[in-house]
């Protein structure tokens, strides 16, 4: 720590590459992450979702680490539970290592269903790191909208129609609903700037209590994007300020890559399908590029570059 | 050991401290508060080394509780009521991944009217999730059972959680004198021992995968099978328990069964009154016994069938409802248990004691005429009725 660059990256891989995810699935690339830099001693608990079926499709498995799916709501009390056990079998001398207990769970099971349980984990400060990878939407059940999908995105239940610009809503600010349980750490990561992801996740482990990262994950499918353009549309997300990349240390907002210049948010609307139908709707692209100034206001970014 | 004074909750918990729980994950609901305000104070006393996860939710507490067994953690928890309700989905994934969770369930009445008093309308409501089920009608039983639960749900054999019911006031809040086992004794009868499938990062493992269509049936046979297969070790386990203690429950409580014209099949606490009413019903010459049922699954229908088939008329009582259909849960059983073991015995069914009301001498006695009618009429009026209820 820090990593510069990705050969500094643990060669060891216990996220099999014979997954199920589809081809420029955000979450794989995640969990191959989030695993290689947690290393070996490492538990991995997952709520339903994306990740939790096309990985553990009985008889195959995709993990090199112990693993637990138990349901949709409740993965960090599931992963409380795990912490729980290891210190008391750590102090019983029933074990020996006190492992890393990550939560992978989507945005419908950590800013809808799962928030109940999240707050709980966070509130007692169990030392966990809780990990949402946000695909805005129910991806796994068909892209259906969910408390984290952004507005004007269509998705299945939040369809554009002549009363409706798609998604109504903005999304939920899960970072601020987890820093305002008083927790140690939190960021914000993606899939584009895997060196600030990973230095961050180390950060996350080595944090004492509960830790929290949201990391914007792209689906190919639900986003209606080319499955070449995962990367490409990460990046445009953070350099419109749609998607900045900070973390919050001790109550302390800190930029974490920086953009002098910032792009328009057309840029990021117009290569995905999800949001074609605003294309034609300036008034509608002017509300998004708002929400945008205000995140760049907040976190330092620059102006638009022409 | 010397006896001391405890209420069914804190000899609940004065169990679980005894048996070294590792991992303690409850949510506060009447009337189980006690119990779970027991062992934070054990657990802040240090009288026990173990973890307490004051969860959010009874919904969490379960699911915590579930994972710190996965990862190879002894556990309790404990519920009531709309808590066990919250609990629902979880308890099934408890089962299917065959976790040795233990819980403690002061059975209460469920919403709505909201209600807080005792009946089984709750624990019923769980039938079906594969967790094996015992009743107590003592502070001694609740205490004596909870150290035969973690032997039994830890065998190799079996590996399912066990519910642990005793009525809400009635048992879990009235002092009696109990008996308790020396501390050795218990960890002796009910070792701690590293299970083999657990969260280790030294022996990676998936927990919870998906099971198609070609692999879910024979998951769900074999959680299945294992409880059906429970109830040797449970007879095993009480047997065993009886010889270090001199206390052991049986599958059933029956009194007076020989040569009786009628018995009261019941679940609980009402036992004991039941068999006080036996007590002096037959000193004044009706032929009447009472079975009191002390597991409920896995359900011991040979058992019962054998006790059932020397009497007229078996009269069950059901402190739950099942609307809609021909009875009550516990009747659907020991109906389905007469028939499908060919016991020409007539069986009627009594609904009594929902939410909480009071179920009195007079009620039992009436319940045992409606027996006693059946077999001087030779035939069933009424398969259904309902005591104690003013409408």
């Amino acid at each position: 720590m820090p990593y510069k660059t990705l050969k500094d990256l643990p060669v060891e891989e216990y996220f099999g590459p014979g997954h199920r995810l589809c081809q420029g699935c955000g979450a794989g690339i995640i969990a191959r992450l989030v695993t290689k830099v947690a290393g070996a001693n490492t538990i991995i608990v997952n709520a339903t979702g994306c990740v939790e079926v096309s990985t553990t499709f009985y008889p195959d498995t995709a993990w090199g680490l112990p693993y637990i799916h138990v349901a949709f709501e409740n993965s960090a009390a599931v992963a409380s539970g795990v912490r729980a056990a290891y210190n008391a079998m750590v102090r019983k001398g029933i074990v020996d290592k006190n492992p890393n207990v990550i939560v992978l769970a989507g945005d419908g099971g950590t800013a809808d269903i799962g928030i109940q349980s999240l707050s709980g984990a966070l509130e007692r400060g169990d030392h966990i790191l809780y990990i949402c990878y946000d695909n805005e939407a129910y991806m796994n059940t068909g892209i259906q909208r969910s408390g984290a999908t952004p507005y004007g995105a269509w998705t299945t239940t939040s369809p554009p129609g002549k009363l409706s610009p798609g998604q109504k809503t903005t999304k939920k600010d899960l970072v601020e609903i987890a820093v305002a349980h008083g927790i140690k750490y939190a960021a914000t990561a993606t899939v584009a700037y895997l060196i600030d992801a990973a230095n961050k996740i180390e950060k996350a482990l080595n944090t004492p209590g509960a830790t929290f990262m949201h990391f914007l994950s792209p689906c190919t499918p639900g986003w209606r994007i080319d499955t070449a353009n995962t990367i490409k549309v990460s990046r445009l997300a953070v350099q419109t300020a749609l998607w900045p990349l900070y973390e919050v240390v001790d109550g302390e907002y800190i930029t974490t890559v920086k953009v002098p210049k910032r792009l328009p948010v057309i840029e990021y609307l117009k290569i995905q399908g999800r949001f074609r139908h605003l294309l034609n709707k300036p008034e509608e692209v002017a509300k998004i590029q708002a929400y945008a100034d205000k995140l760049a206001e907040k976190f330092g970014y620059g102006p638009i570059s022409p | 050991m010397k006896t001391i004074l405890l209420s069914g909750n804190t000899a609940l918990s004065y169990a679980v401290k005894q048996l070294d729980v590792d991992v303690i994950s409850a949510y506060p609901i009447t009337p189980q508060t006690t119990m779970v305000e027991k062992l934070s104070e054990y657990v802040a006393n240090g009288e026990l080394d173990a973890e307490f996860i004051p969860v959010e939710s009874e919904h969490s507490a379960l699911s915590s509780v579930l994972a710190a067994s996965a990862a190879g953690a002894r556990v309790f928890t404990s519920t009531s009521s709309q808590g066990l309700l919250l609990m629902h989905e979880i308890m099934f994934i408890t089962a299917g991944l065959r976790l040795p969770v233990v819980m403690g369930i002061a059975d209460r009445a469920v919403s709505a009217p909201i209600n807080i008093w005792n009946d089984h309308s709750d624990i019923m409501a769980q039938r079906d999730a594969g967790w094996i089920s015992f009743f107590a009608e003592s502070a001694q039983e609740s205490y004596d059972r909870t150290i035969q639960a973690y032997r039994i749900a830890e065998d190799e054999n079996v590996h399912l959680p066990v519910n642990l019911n005793f009525d809400g006031f009635i048992l879990t809040h009235t002092y009696e004198p109990v008996t308790p086992i020396d501390d050795e004794l218990v960890l002796k009868y009910a070792p701690k021992r590293r299970r083999k499938l657990v969260l280790d990062p030294n022996n990676p493992m998936t927990f919870g995968g998906l099971g198609s269509p070609e692999y879910y049936f024979e998951a769900k046979y074999q959680a299945i099978k294992a409880l059906e297969g429970s109830l040797k070790t449970i007879i095993e386990a009480d047997k065993e328990y009886e010889r270090i203690s001199g206390r052991g429950y049986g599958l059933y409580n029956a009194y007076m069964t020989e040569g009786s014209d009628t018995i009261l099949v019941s679940l609980g606490s009402v036992g004991g009154s039941i068999r006080e009413i036996v007590r002096r019903m037959r000193g004044e010459g009706a032929k009447v016994g009472s079975l009191s049922l002390k597991l409920f699954r896995p359900f011991p229908a040979k058992e019962l069938a054998e006790v059932l088939s020397k009497t007229k008329c078996v009269v069950v009582l059901d402190k739950a409802s099942s609307p809609g259909t021909i009875g009550g849960p516990l009747f659907l059983e020991v109906q389905a248990t007469l028939k499908s073991f060919d016991i020409n015995v007539p069986a009627i069914n009594i609904i009594a004691g929902l939410g909480g009301r009071e179920i009195g001498p007079d009620d039992i006695r009436l319940m045992f005429r409606k027996g006693l009618k059946v077999v001087s009429d030779k035939k069933v009026d009424k398969l259904l009725d309902y005591v104690g209820v003013y409408l």
